[in-house]
């Protein structure tokens, strides 16, 4: 049993499933979007706005950026173990990890609440 | 034709080389093993593993060419095109991601180490019957494809996953030797097993690349059996 306390489940299983979910979302979410775009060919600001506006797109959005925040967090927590490690940097290795996790972290945080404001702040 | 080995001594070389041989195959399609001992009359300083040349013991593992096998196995002819006529060099490393202890020969101990972990022995606390513990026909059948394994390493030295993470990532071969017990109707451990798997690193880190299938010298199958284990840990989880 190996301990990791910055994944995002502290599981694998539960990683693995909620990479795979978030795949899902993100798939169904991509093909909605594609096939309202060829739906609408003459497509103006007024119908993408009031589309977008709409409770079920409000919903549909929120999901969507969980999906993508959770996705990307466990894809680049993965990549950081793999290749930010003793054989690329020595003794800094855990220091260098660390940073850069904290830093995706941050990040995803920050665009996880700007997304938020974005589809319920009501501007 | 030409072959082109990897030679590093730690107590003479300051770092590894490719060292150049050429060897008279007489147009036979030699095993790779037969061209390194033709190699050895000439140059008796080449170490490398081998025992049973028959592809049994798994001693001599090896990088061929790019791909993972077993020289005993490999003919030149499967090495890749024109290998065995000499239009292309014939070229041996040792196997990826070990430590290499001289020339072919590396140090197995972080393999063994997973291996070790896995628990690869039968578990059971009931009494011992008074002949042995009877197993379905179906229930032994579910062993084949498992037990096959002789542990080599080519498999969990073409994985990049331990690659990077040998102490942590199991490997394709241990994970393989895990549901090897996992799967057999005599083994009474499959909770303990499973409950030490559930980390983000000792199965997780499996990409399901395939790597591992595609250079195993027994034609086995470590990704399938990986999946079955998260199938396991999934119906136990959810």
């Amino acid at each position: 049993m190996v301990t990791s306390v910055t994944s995002m489940g502290r599981n694998g299983l539960s990683d693995w499933l909620i990479q795979r979910v978030s795949a899902v979302v993100i798939a169904v979410y991509v093909i909605g979007i594609l096939g309202f775009l060829i739906a609408q060919p003459d497509l103006d600001y007024g119908t993408w706005s009031a589309f977008m506006g709409s409770v079920p797109m409000q919903i549909a959005n929120t999901l969507l950026l969980f999906s993508v925040a959770a996705h990307t967090w466990i894809g680049l927590w993965s990549v950081t173990t793999d290749y930010l490690t003793s054989l690329t940097f020595g003794k800094a290795a855990t220091s260098v990890r660390l940073v850069v996790q904290m830093a995706i972290a941050l990040l995803l945080l920050v665009y996880l609440l700007w997304g938020l404001l974005m589809i319920w702040g009501g501007a | 034709m030409k072959v082109s080995i990897y030679r590093y001594n730690p107590d003479t070389d300051r770092e590894p080389s490719m060292k150049e041989y050429e060897v008279d195959t007489q147009g036979k399609d030699l095993m790779v093993l037969d061209v390194l001992n033709l190699v050895k009359e000439q140059d008796p300083s080449m170490a490398y593993r081998r025992s049973c040349r028959e592809g049994v013991c798994g001693s001599d593992g090896m990088n061929i060419n790019g791909k993972n096998g077993l020289a005993c196995i490999t003919p030149l002819s499967e090495v890749a095109p024109g290998v065995k006529d000499g239009k292309k060099p014939l070229v041996l490393r040792p196997l990826p991601g070990l430590p290499v202890i001289r020339d072919l020969v590396v140090d197995m101990t972080m393999f063994y180490n997973q291996y070790e972990k896995v628990q690869p022995y039968l578990q059971n606390d009931t009494p011992a019957p008074a002949i042995e513990r009877l197993q379905t026909p179906e229930d032994r059948a579910k062993l084949d494809g498992l037990y096959e394994c002789i542990l080599c390493a080519c498999c969990s030295t073409s994985c990049p996953s331990f690659w990077w993470n040998p102490e942590k990532f199991l490997g394709p071969a241990a994970l393989l030797q895990s549901y090897r017990f996992l799967a057999d109707s005599r083994d009474e451990a499959t909770e303990e097993r499973l409950s030490r798997l559930d980390d983000p690193f000792s199965l997780f880190r499996c990409h399901g690349i395939m790597n591992c299938v595609s250079v195993c010298p027994k034609g086995l199958n470590p990704t399938r059996a990986i999946g079955h284990i998260r199938s396991m840990l999934l119906e136990r989880g959810v």
